[in-house]
């Protein structure tokens, strides 16, 4: 709170107009914590509050009577599989409907291992049905339910944590009866992007460096002669010795001034060649998890980014790792994608925050020199920054060791004509001209589809 | 999927004795299968009709929002059919006395399928029969026309929400016509009512002056009182004509309009399109009653289930087993609504009005508190108001008559809120109403409602299909109007209107943001038009 209020005076020092105050006092007065959503078992909560369908259709006989688990089809449990699905989408486009599967929007990566992320296609039958997520706004309040027992008019029973809904990956294939979803890795995914979706492929990929490195170590062992003598190894191999001579005989009065040592007795470590698996592409991920990013914003950015986290695993064959970074107005580095997917947003923004992160780990690590390096930001495009004074050096400092930096800024409904405060900053610094190659923007608005977010990811690692 | 052992069946069938001693009405046979995991993958997305026809979207994972029931209105896990002879599924590992149980729920349910007038159109066929033949005529066209049958389930399924579902059911059971004259009826019920909008001391003079004259000149007189209605109203006869020609048009709901109006559809190419999307409207047709009686169809069985097991004297040792699942199933819970635990409480209370004849006015226009708890007029028809209500009451109409300030009392029932603590960050549940009327409302608020779409006839010049969305206080979901159109656009072979409402722009907007500003909405009259696979909006002014 301290270092968001300071900032925020220096800020207002450089003059802000009355709209970027009001923003900025948004996210400030924001009293939000950024949580990541755990594992909790929702069944039973310490209140007793047990997790009951939403509504009364969705209670069935034979889960509630006979306790039968909740399947859920796919697609590989049919005879149809994703690419006999995707072809038929194609097909559909060709006849002149729309497009019906949706592959990317319900990824949800698992904690733990780093290249799974969960596919499922899905599709929606659109009909006309009233709207079930409206209602007359009313004072905050979640839908009414029914409820049984003790308690005055007015009481309160018992309560909730907010559990975000966003970051959640909202429509994914959470059923009622919990996860059964398909577990296929990235690599899958990006496959289908690169093939169905006409995703370019990268240039690179034809002059691939060698997969390998070599580096020395003393790990090898080597008896009588070497370079560095292994004290401990040499030891055991005495005593070992010593024993066989019987000069070892009372092990509760072991006396090691009788023993014989044998030239071979010595161990010693010598220099090794180790094969390195080499990784090509380093890429960074960057969020803005500010509190304006609340809904859709999210949703967009980070189904975006599994979407070229996938495509990039495709091209350089798994050779890829991958580095995650949050910002609010300060920035910090996540180890997996599910805390980068999940955490929830609040606070202010400093996309400053994030650059001079990534700029540092570049630097510190030394990583321009053994990467490709692939830097993706999504934004709603809102900075307390708001001429990117402090951005722009930094990005201009990123632009020099980057192959390619792509902002996502995904825009909040119908803001203000002038674009973000992101966006005009960026296109100020001519930094789009300059350097075409290198650094892309793709501005998206709010209710964008998947297609949409396709479109996005070809504009921003195209050639 | 294979039959339930001979062991097993004789229990059923020792269910079946005792159920139909006990008052219950079904057909004797029934087939019942053990199914599997596997087996249900398959039957879930078929709503657990084997036969039903194959569609590539049953492959793939549907939208699974609180929006699912508006959009599939049918159930995946049912344990029984509605089917001749009804059909119901079992887990391989149920020991017996909990086989018994799920009979008796079982039974409880082919009672109410059987004798619900509100399935009354599924009574006078078997839906697998008729199924497994519409899957074998979809498949055969789909080996001549390819994916273009798929396209035509999609369309029509995007529509099969729309089907006169209460028509179709006003065919059966119609009042026997006490007056055959439709000149007459059409005069006094439409023409004097909603066309002259008469006084109703006017009306009431013209009922005065039919019965006189039929009184004074007997089959004379009705010739009489015609002729005056001529001199005082010359086009009378010309209205009442065109009525008639009307009356057979607005019957059609708008699946069967497209049906029969289309001049895409009505080609001889294409006629084949016409009984795909009869499959799919006669199959969500078959489905509707069964939402429309959720909370009432497990309740009864419920109730009966609980009755049944424990007067059943084969099962004595296992009460105790029987009384965890029962209330894991039936159980009030402290917040949230289980259509079992309400539709069972439900019809105990309904009993228990009938037994000390509360069902009354006498009972209802009491006052007095203590009178009114030790009333008791031993009537003793419990049982058979229970076994009214069954055959002819929907959700609706269950719980809008018998969900009352006393049903809510003894329960101790209560609309639960949920309001954000923007201090701890927790959403708060608290108990916001005792009252009978708003726990009422919010039960019917829950219910199965899809919107109230008709085709406005006048307008179908140039052959553009004008469809109106009565507008009941809910916008239609915005995403889905464009592909909605669009497939109504393709069956109907020309532009489509559709007339809605929606919240105009500036007024709340903002639900959460700026605080409680309740009930500010401004709602406005929208045209949207799909012509040319486009989609336009244009306000409506006025």
């Amino acid at each position: 709170m301290d270092t968001k209020s300071k900032i925020y005076e220096s800020i207002e020092a450089r003059g802000l107009t009355p709209d970027q105050k009001k923003t900025i006092a948004d996210e400030l007065n924001d009293g939000r914590e950024h949580a990541v959503p755990g594992e909790e078992s929702a069944d039973a909560r310490e209140d007793g509050f047990k997790r009951q369908p939403a509504t009364i259709y969705q209670y069935y006989d034979l889960i509630q009577l006979q306790a039968m688990a909740v399947m859920q089809s796919t697609y590989t449990a049919t005879v149809r599989s994703i690419d006999e699905l995707l072809e038929r989408d194609r097909l559909r486009e060709k006849d002149g409907f729309p497009r019906k599967i949706n592959v990317g929007r319900l990824i949800k990566p698992a904690k733990g291992g780093k290249t799974k992320v969960v596919i499922v296609p899905t599709t929606v039958e659109e009909k006309f049905i009233h709207d079930p997520n409206f209602k007359v706004p009313e004072s905050g309040e979640g839908d009414p339910s029914g409820g049984t027992g003790e308690g005055e008019e007015g009481e309160v029973i018992g309560e909730q944590p907010v559990r975000s809904p966003e970051g959640e990956g909202s429509g994914s294939g959470e059923g009622e009866g919990g996860a059964h979803d398909l577990e296929s890795d990235a690599y899958d995914l990006g496959k289908i992007l690169t093939e169905q979706f006409e995703l370019p492929n990268l240039k690179d990929k034809g002059k691939r460096r060698s997969l390998t490195r070599y580096t020395y170590d003393l790990t090898d062992k080597h008896r009588g002669f070497g370079q560095l003598l292994d004290k401990k190894a040499t030891l055991r191999k005495i005593v070992e010795t010593n024993i066989h001579l019987g000069n070892l005989p009372d092990l509760n009065d072991i006396d090691p001034t009788g023993f014989l040592i044998s030239p071979g007795d010595r161990v010693f470590r010598i220099l090794s060649r180790e094969k390195d698996y080499e990784s090509q592409a380093m890429v960074f991920f960057l969020r803005d998890y500010s509190g304006s990013m609340a809904g859709k914003a999210t949703e967009l950015v980070v189904s975006q980014h599994v979407m070229i986290y996938s495509w990039l695993l495709y091209q350089y064959a798994m050779q890829v790792e991958t580095r995650f970074v949050l910002h609010d107005t300060e920035a910090k580095e996540v180890p997996d994608f599910y805390t980068y997917y999940n955490s929830t947003v609040a606070g202010g923004t400093q996309v400053v925050s994030a650059y001079r992160l990534v700029n540092e780990i570049v630097e510190k690590e030394n990583l321009s020199r053994d990467y490709n390096i692939y830097i993706f930001h999504g934004t709603d495009g809102d900075d307390w920054d708001t001429e990117g004074k402090e951005a722009i050096p930094e990005l201009k400092k990123m632009l020099e060791y980057a192959n390619r930096v792509g902002v996502t800024i995904s825009e909040h409904g119908a803001g203000s004509d002038k674009g973000t405060e992101v966006e005009r900053y960026i296109k100020q610094s001519g930094l789009l001209e300059k350097k075409p190659t290198l650094l892309r923007i793709d501005v998206l608005n709010e209710d964008a589809n998947e297609q949409r977010l396709i479109e996005g990811i070809k504009k921003l690692i195209s050639e | 999927m294979e039959l339930i052992d001979q062991h097993t069946k004789e229990i059923m069938e020792g269910c079946k004795e005792r159920a139909l001693a006990a008052g219950l009405q079904f057909e004797d046979e029934t087939l019942e299968y053990i199914v599997t995991n596997r087996d249900l993958l398959e039957l879930n997305p078929k709503v657990m009709i084997p036969t039903l026809y194959d569609y590539w979207v049953h492959d793939v994972e549907v939208l699974k929002e609180k929006g699912r029931y508006e959009l599939y209105p049918s159930n995946p896990y049912e344990t029984v059919i509605n089917t001749r002879p009804a059909i119901s599924y079992y887990n391989d590992n149920n020991p017996d006395w909990m086989n018994v149980m799920i009979f008796y729920h079982v039974l409880g349910h082919i009672d109410f399928f059987q004798n619900n007038h509100y399935f009354r159109h599924t009574w006078d066929y078997d839906f697998t029969g008729k199924a497994l033949s519409d899957k074998r005529l979809i498949a055969a066209l789909r080996s001549e026309k390819g994916r273009w049958v798929d396209y035509i389930i999609e369309f029509a399924r995007s529509i099969d929400n729309l089907v006169g579902y209460h028509r179709e059911l006003a065919q059966f059971d119609q009042l026997p016509s006490i007056n055959g004259s439709k000149r007459l009826n059409y005069y006094f019920d439409v023409f004097l009512q909603d066309i002259r909008k008469v006084k109703i001391s006017e009306y009431i003079k013209e009922v005065d002056r039919y019965n006189a004259c039929i009184r004074a000149e007997n089959r004379q007189g009705i010739k009489t009182f015609y002729a005056e209605v001529a001199k005082t109203y010359p086009e009378f006869d010309t209205l009442f004509k065109k009525s008639l020609k009307e009356k057979t048009k607005s019957k059609l709901d708008p699946v069967q309009f497209i049906l029969e109006n289309s001049d895409f559809l009505n080609k001889d190419k294409n006629s084949w399109m016409k009984s795909v999307v009869e499959v799919v409207r006669n199959t969500s047709i078959f489905f509707q009653p069964q939402i429309r009686t959720k909370i009432m169809n497990e309740g009864w069985a419920s109730y009966w289930h609980e009755k049944l097991f424990l007067d059943d004297d084969r099962i004595r040792g296992h009460e105790v087993d029987f009384a965890r699942t029962h209330s894991g199933v039936t159980s009030l819970p402290r917040v949230g609504l289980n259509p079992y635990a309400l539709g069972m409480r439900l019809f105990y209370y309904i009993e228990d009005l009938g037994n000390k004849g509360k069902y009354t006015t006498h009972f209802k226009r009491l006052k007095d508190a203590k009178q009114r708890e030790n009333f008791d007029a031993g009537t003793g028809k419990g049982q058979d108001s229970i076994f009214n209500v069954r055959e002819n009451l929907c959700d609706f109409t269950f719980i809008s008559t018998f969900v009352d300030q006393d049903f809510v009392n003894r329960n101790k029932l209560f609309v639960a809120g949920k309001r954000l603590n923007q201090n701890r960050m927790v959403w708060e549940y608290y108990v916001k109403s005792r009252k009978a009327d708003n726990y009422r409302n919010m039960l019917l608020e829950g219910l199965y409602h899809p919107p109230h779409i008709t085709i406005q006839d006048e307008q179908k010049k140039n052959s553009t299909l004008y469809l109106v969305h009565h507008f009941e206080g809910k916008p239609l979901v915005k995403d889905f109007i464009t592909n909605t159109m669009l497939g109504i656009e393709y069956l109907w072979g020309a532009p489509v209107k559709l007339e809605t409402s929606e919240v105009a722009a500036g007024g709340g907007n903002t639900p959460l943001a700026e605080g409680p500003q309740a009930a500010d909405i401004r709602w406005e009259r929208v045209v949207y038009t799909m012509k040319d696979r486009k989609l336009t909006r244009e306000l409506l002014s006025g």
